[in-house]
C-alpha cells in the first residue's frame, strides 16, 4: 500500500494493518470498475450527445459522435428562454438557501442550549416532517397561497416569493436536525466560556459556535441549495411562465415534431456544473458535516 | 425575520467590578427564559405556515367533495363525510384497486431500491476504508449522481431508455444481441426496471456517503487486535465493520426508505404525469387522481392513508430497532 500517500494525506489511517488478501484486492479492482462505468455512463452520454448534429441524436445512439458542434449550446439560449430559468433557480435556490441555513442556525442552537418545555414535541415535529410525501402539501399550499393573495394582495402563488417560502421549509427540517447534532459536538465548556466574558448568547453563538460548526453549516447550505435547484413538483405547479424554474423550464425543448435531445443534454450539463461543481468544491465540508451531524 | 442582536448585547462588560457582571443579570433571565422560543421562532412559524397548517387543510379536503368546479372557494365544497376513504380503500371498485395495485408496486420497489441502494453503497465504501491510488478522485465520482440536479440526470436516462434512438436498446439489441427486437423502457413493464435502474443510480452515493462516515467512528484498534488474532480481511468485514455499522445503517435505511417511497420527481422526469402500470408510485398516482382527473378530495383521502402508512411504518421500525438499547439521540 502506498505510505507515501498515507503520510502526506493524514485523512484517515488506513483499516488494516495487514496487507488485504489477493482476493479481496481483486473483488475491490472489479467492483470499484464496474461501478465507475455504471456512475459514469449517463455523464458521457450528456457531454457526448450535446456536442452532436440534431440528425445524429435522432438516429440510432452512437458512442462516437460523426461531427462535433457547439451549436447545441448556442441554440439552447434562443429555443428556450433559458437565461431567464437560469436567473429564477438562482434567485429561488439562493435565497431558500440564505434564509434557511439563518433559521436553522438559530433553532439548532435553541434545542442544543437550552432546555425549555416543548422541545421534545418540537424536534419530534421536525423529524416527523421529514417523512410526509410532498405530495400531500402541493395542493393546500396552493389553496393557501390563493387565499392569502386575495385577503392581503400578497401574490405567493406564482411568484418567486411563494417557492422560496415552499423551499425554504423543505431543507428546514434536515438541516435543524443536522445541525443540532453538530452543535452538540462543539464543547459547551467553549460558549459558556464566552458568556462568562460578556458575550450575550447571540454573541456566543456567533462567535464561538457558529466558527465552530462551520463544515456542519456549510453541509446545510449545500444541501438546502440542491434540494431547491433540483425541485420538479412544486416548481411545476406554482410557477408561471416568469417565474419558471430550470426544473420546468428544460420540458421546453421538447415540441410535437421534434425532440431536440442534443440541446436537452447541453441545456442539462449547463445547469449542472453549478451545483456539482459548488457540490465537489464543499464536499469535505458535507461528509464532515454528515458524519458529526447525521451519525453518530 | 433573522432577529438581530438587541443594543444591549455588544457593551463591553467592565471587568474591574463584580457588581457589573452580576448586575445585569436579571434583566438576563428573564430574557433567557424566553430566549429559545425568539430563537425558535422563525422556524416554528415557517413550519406552521408551510407543513401543518396545509396538512390540517388536506386532512379537512379529504373529507369534502373537492372537483374542479369548488378548488377557488374550497371552504363551500360540500361535506362528504367518509365516501372519499370509502372510495379509496374500496378494493374492488376501480379507484380502490387501482390505488391498491399501485400502493404494492410501490412497496416492492421501495424495498428492491433501499436494498440494492444500502448493499452498494456499503460496499463501496468497506472497498474505499482503505487508502489506495486515486480513492480520492473516485470518491469524488461516486458523488456526481447524488451531486446532479434530479431532472438533469433523470432526463439524460429517460434519454438513454428511448425506443429508437437510447443507449440501452442499441447496446442490449444492436451491440450484444440480447433482445429480439428493441424494446420499450418508457412504457410497459418493463418501466419498473427502468425506473429502478434509475432510482438505484441516483440513490446509491448517499447510503455510501453515510456508511464511510460510519467507518471512520470505528476504532483502529479493534482491527488491530483482530488482525493479531489471525482474523483475515473479509472475517474483519464480517465481525466488526458490519456489526459496528448497525446504528448507522438503521438511521440510513429509514431514511432511504423515506425518500424512495415519496420519490416524486423521478417518475415524474421519467414519465410525465401519469406512469406506467408497472412502475405506477405512489405519490404518481396522487398526483394524477388530484390534477389530472381533478379529484382532489379522493387525492387528499389518498394522501393521509399515505400519511398514516408511513407514521405506523416509521413507528414500528423505531420500536424495532431501539428495542434493548437506549438510543439517546435521534
Amino acid at each position: 500500500m502506498s505510505s507515501t500517500a498515507r503520510a502526506s494525506r493524514p485523512v484517515r489511517p488506513a483499516r488494516s494493518p495487514m496487507a488485504p488478501p489477493r482476493s479481496f484486492l481483486w473483488t475491490r479492482r472489479v467492483f470499484l470498475t464496474l461501478l465507475c462505468g455504471f456512475v459514469l455512463l449517463p455523464v458521457y452520454v450528456m457531454v457526448s450527445s450535446s456536442l452532436k448534429p440534431l440528425q445524429d441524436v435522432s438516429g440510432a445512439f452512437r458512442w462516437v459522435p460523426s461531427g462535433l458542434t457547439i451549436r447545441p449550446y448556442i441554440d439552447i439560449w434562443s429555443t428556450v428562454p433559458l437565461a431567464r430559468y437560469f436567473v429564477n433557480s438562482l434567485v429561488v435556490a439562493g435565497s431558500a438557501t440564505l434564509c434557511s441555513v439563518v433559521i436553522a442556525v438559530f433553532a439548532a442552537y435553541a434545542v442544543s442550549r437550552y432546555s425549555f418545555r416543548g422541545k421534545r414535541v418540537f424536534t419530534l415535529t421536525v423529524l416527523s416532517t421529514q417523512m410526509f410525501p410532498g405530495i400531500l402539501f402541493l395542493l393546500p399550499l396552493f389553496l393557501l397561497y390563493v387565499n392569502i393573495g386575495n385577503a392581503t394582495g400578497v401574490a405567493l402563488f406564482g411568484s418567486r416569493g411563494g417557492l422560496i417560502l415552499t423551499y425554504l421549509t423543505f431543507s428546514l427540517p434536515f438541516s435543524i436536525w443536522m445541525l443540532i447534532g453538530y452543535f452538540d459536538s462543539v464543547p459547551r465548556d467553549l460558549d459558556e466560556a464566552a458568556l462568562v466574558d460578556g458575550c450575550g448568547p447571540l454573541g456566543a453563538l456567533l462567535r464561538v459556535v457558529v466558527p465552530a460548526a462551520v463544515p456542519g453549516i456549510v453541509a446545510v447550505a449545500v444541501y438546502a441549495f440542491m434540494t431547491a435547484w433540483g425541485e420538479v413538483l412544486f416548481a411545476s405547479v406554482m410557477t408561471n411562465d416568469e417565474t419558471r424554474t430550470l426544473a420546468v423550464g428544460l420540458q421546453g425543448y421538447s415540441t410535437l415534431n421534434d425532440v431536440y435531445w442534443n440541446q436537452i443534454m447541453a441545456a442539462s450539463l449547463v445547469v449542472s456544473v453549478p451545483v456539482v461543481a459548488g457540490f465537489l468544491l464543499l464536499q469535505r465540508y458535507l461528509v464532515t458535516g454528515l458524519t458529526a451531524g447525521a451519525v453518530k | 425575520m433573522t432577529t438581530t442582536a438587541p443594543p444591549a448585547h455588544p457593551r463591553p462588560v467592565p471587568e474591574h467590578s463584580p457588581g457589573a457582571a452580576r448586575g445585569p443579570r436579571r434583566p438576563g433571565r428573564i430574557r433567557r427564559i424566553g430566549l429559545p422560543y425568539l430563537l425558535l421562532l422563525p422556524a416554528l412559524l415557517l413550519e406552521l405556515l408551510v407543513h401543518l397548517v396545509p396538512m390540517v387543510i388536506g386532512i379537512t379536503m379529504s373529507f369534502k367533495e373537492l372537483t374542479q368546479f369548488y378548488i377557488r372557494q374550497w371552504g363551500t365544497a360540500p361535506w362528504s363525510g367518509t365516501d372519499n376513504y370509502r372510495l379509496a380503500v374500496d378494493f374492488h371498485g376501480a379507484v380502490g384497486e387501482a390505488l391498491l395495485h399501485s400502493f404494492l408496486v410501490t412497496v416492492v420497489f421501495t424495498l428492491l431500491s433501499v436494498s440494492l441502494c444500502w448493499l452498494i453503497g456499503t460496499a463501496a465504501a468497506i472497498a474505499m476504508q482503505d487508502s489506495f491510488r486515486g480513492r480520492g478522485l473516485l470518491r469524488t465520482v461516486f458523488l456526481v449522481p447524488y451531486a446532479l440536479p434530479v431532472y438533469a440526470a433523470v432526463i439524460t436516462w429517460a434519454f438513454m431508455f428511448q425506443h429508437d434512438n437510447g443507449l440501452v436498446n442499441h447496446v442490449l439489441h444492436d451491440q450484444l444481441h440480447l433482445t429480439d427486437k428493441p424494446s420499450f423502457w418508457l412504457i410497459g413493464d418493463n418501466s419498473f426496471y427502468a425506473l429502478l435502474t434509475v432510482s438505484v443510480w441516483k440513490g446509491w452515493p448517499f447510503a455510501f456517503l453515510i456508511v464511510m462516515a460510519g467507518l471512520q467512528n470505528i476504532p483502529r484498534e479493534l482491527y488491530e487486535a483482530a488482525a493479531l488474532d489471525g482474523a483475515g480481511m473479509w472475517q474483519q468485514i464480517r465481525r466488526i465493520t458490519l456489526p459496528s455499522l448497525r446504528p448507522v445503517n438503521q438511521v440510513l435505511v429509514l431514511v432511504l426508505f423515506l425518500w424512495t417511497f415519496n420519490d416524486f420527481n423521478t417518475p415524474y422526469v421519467l414519465f410525465g404525469k401519469s406512469a406506467p402500470a408497472a412502475a405506477d408510485l405512489i405519490s404518481i398516482h396522487i398526483y394524477q387522481s388530484s390534477f389530472v382527473t381533478w379529484n382532489f378530495g379522493t387525492g387528499s383521502a389518498m394522501s393521509v392513508l399515505l400519511l398514516l402508512f408511513l407514521l405506523v411504518v416509521t413507528g414500528a421500525y423505531l420500536l424495532l430497532t431501539s428495542r434493548g438499547r437506549r438510543t439517546a439521540d435521534v
